[in-house]
């Protein structure tokens, strides 16, 4: 009689195994899973989530990854294995295909309109931080811009790398410094020695003359245009002075 | 929001390996036994996130969850029979946890499979009873039956698990 209850007792003291109650968190989106991924970018360190990407970071090791997300994000993170569904998905949003989904959660609203607007900016192409700030219609603040950029939890894939100083400094870049920022815009195929010429010589836009339209210099429409029909324009007061209108894809003075 | 996602995360932590002997009583294996845990949360979850504050202030936890696994063992059972056959201690023992000193880990699967065979509703209320210690006031609200049907329930599903009078046995 005893021995049964015994056993029945003793079967309540059963536990859970390990790691059950994080993956009851990730299934209900409020932990996430992490793995290193081999990328052109060398090894990056990707957290997920069941409503999409939620961090990257291109570290050292894992324990700083963990510590990087403890800090940034907070939510609770476990080591899982690295699935081929996201390996895909990251390959395509580094070779300019946009497949993945993020988890902007626990940014503030404008913080999330920042990262969503530099989102939108092509591969090959750079925007400065005025452009982000007017886009998202808060062109004051370009300051604001700077630093929700800079805090930017899933650098390489929500690219703030394309996002410049008008005045042909690089700017700060959160995933490895203006270095690290050059060499990816570099590999993106922006020339961005050239593109800090024009800068410094005070050049904003590249107006065409056939068609009376000026763009950014990196602009995918402006890189049709001949070299002899090209002129360089300093700001938006002459070039419309000049004639010319802002292109509507990207939208210069929007 | 906040609030409750916090509070849903103590609760998971808290009763977790409760919640998982739940299910592992109910279902006689270890695999169910995480899928159950697991869907009993994921509803807890979603029921959570549509209760108002005060509600969720005054929730009794555990017989709340030990409810939502019921119902969610209920439901499987619907769609497909119980496997209390095939994972018979048969598992590698990955983790000798507390509990492998006190049951070895085949009589554990070796009980949690005659429980498993037993008809549901002495099942539940043995596993509550006497897996769970519940009072039977906690196991007939848990239940949602009569404190007088859990204890007939309780000492019939104990009569079949020693194996006594087979003979009478109707379900």
């Amino acid at each position: 009689m005893t021995a049964l209850l015994t056993d029945l007792k003793r079967l309540g003291s059963m536990k859970a195994p390990d790691g059950f109650a994080e993956r009851v968190l990730v299934e209900v989106g409020m932990a996430d899973s992490y793995a290193v991924f081999e990328t052109v970018l060398g090894e990056v360190y990707v957290a997920w989530n069941r409503f999409g990407v939620s961090a990257a970071a291109r570290c050292a090791s894992a324990s700083e990854f963990e510590t990087m997300f403890k800090r940034e994000v907070g939510r609770p993170l476990t080591p899982a294995p690295a699935a081929a569904e996201l390996a895909a998905k990251i390959e395509d949003e580094l070779s300019g295909k946009r497949t993945m989904r993020f988890d902007l959660r626990g940014l503030t609203e404008f913080e999330q309109a920042v990262l969503r607007k530099t989102y939108e900016i092509p591969r090959g192409e750079v925007r400065p931080y005025g452009w982000v700030a007017k886009e998202i219609r808060r062109p004051a603040a370009v300051r604001a811009v700077g630093t929700a950029l800079a805090n930017n939890p899933i650098p390489y894939f929500i690219p703030c790398h394309r996002v410049v100083r008008t005045d042909g400094h690089i700017g700060n870049y959160g995933g490895g410094g203006p270095e690290a920022k050059k060499a990816i815009l570099t590999m993106e195929g922006v020339r961005v020695n050239r593109l800090q010429e024009l800068a410094r010589g005070g050049v904003r836009y590249q107006g065409v003359k056939t068609t009376k339209i000026y763009c950014y210099p990196t602009c995918h429409a402006a890189q049709r245009a001949l070299e002899k029909n090209v002129v360089w324009l300093h700001d938006e007061k002459s070039a419309r002075a000049a004639g010319f209108r802002p292109c509507k894809v990207c939208r210069p003075a929007a | 929001m906040e609030g409750v996602e916090r509070m849903f995360e103590r609760m998971v932590r808290e009763h977790q390996h409760r919640v998982y002997a739940v299910g592992f009583a109910l279902t006689g294996n270890r695999h169910d036994a995480e899928e159950v845990a697991q869907d009993t949360f994921l509803r807890a979850y979603r029921a959570l996130s549509t209760y108002p504050a005060e509600r969720i202030r005054d929730l009794k936890q555990s017989p709340w969850l030990h409810r939502i696994a019921v119902n969610v063992v209920r439901n499987r059972a619907r769609g497909a029979k119980p496997r209390t056959a095939e994972l018979n201690g048969s598992e590698p023992d990955d983790a000798p946890g507390p509990e492998s000193r006190t049951l070895l880990r085949a009589e554990m699967d070796d009980l949690a499979c005659r429980l498993a065979a037993l008809p549901p509703r002495y099942r539940e209320a043995v596993v509550l009873r006497h897996v769970h210690e519940m009072s039977y006031g906690e196991v007939a609200e848990a239940l949602e039956q009569p404190v007088g049907t859990v204890k007939s329930n309780v000492h019939r599903g104990l009569q079949l698990l020693r194996g006594e009078d087979h003979d009478r046995v109707v379900d």
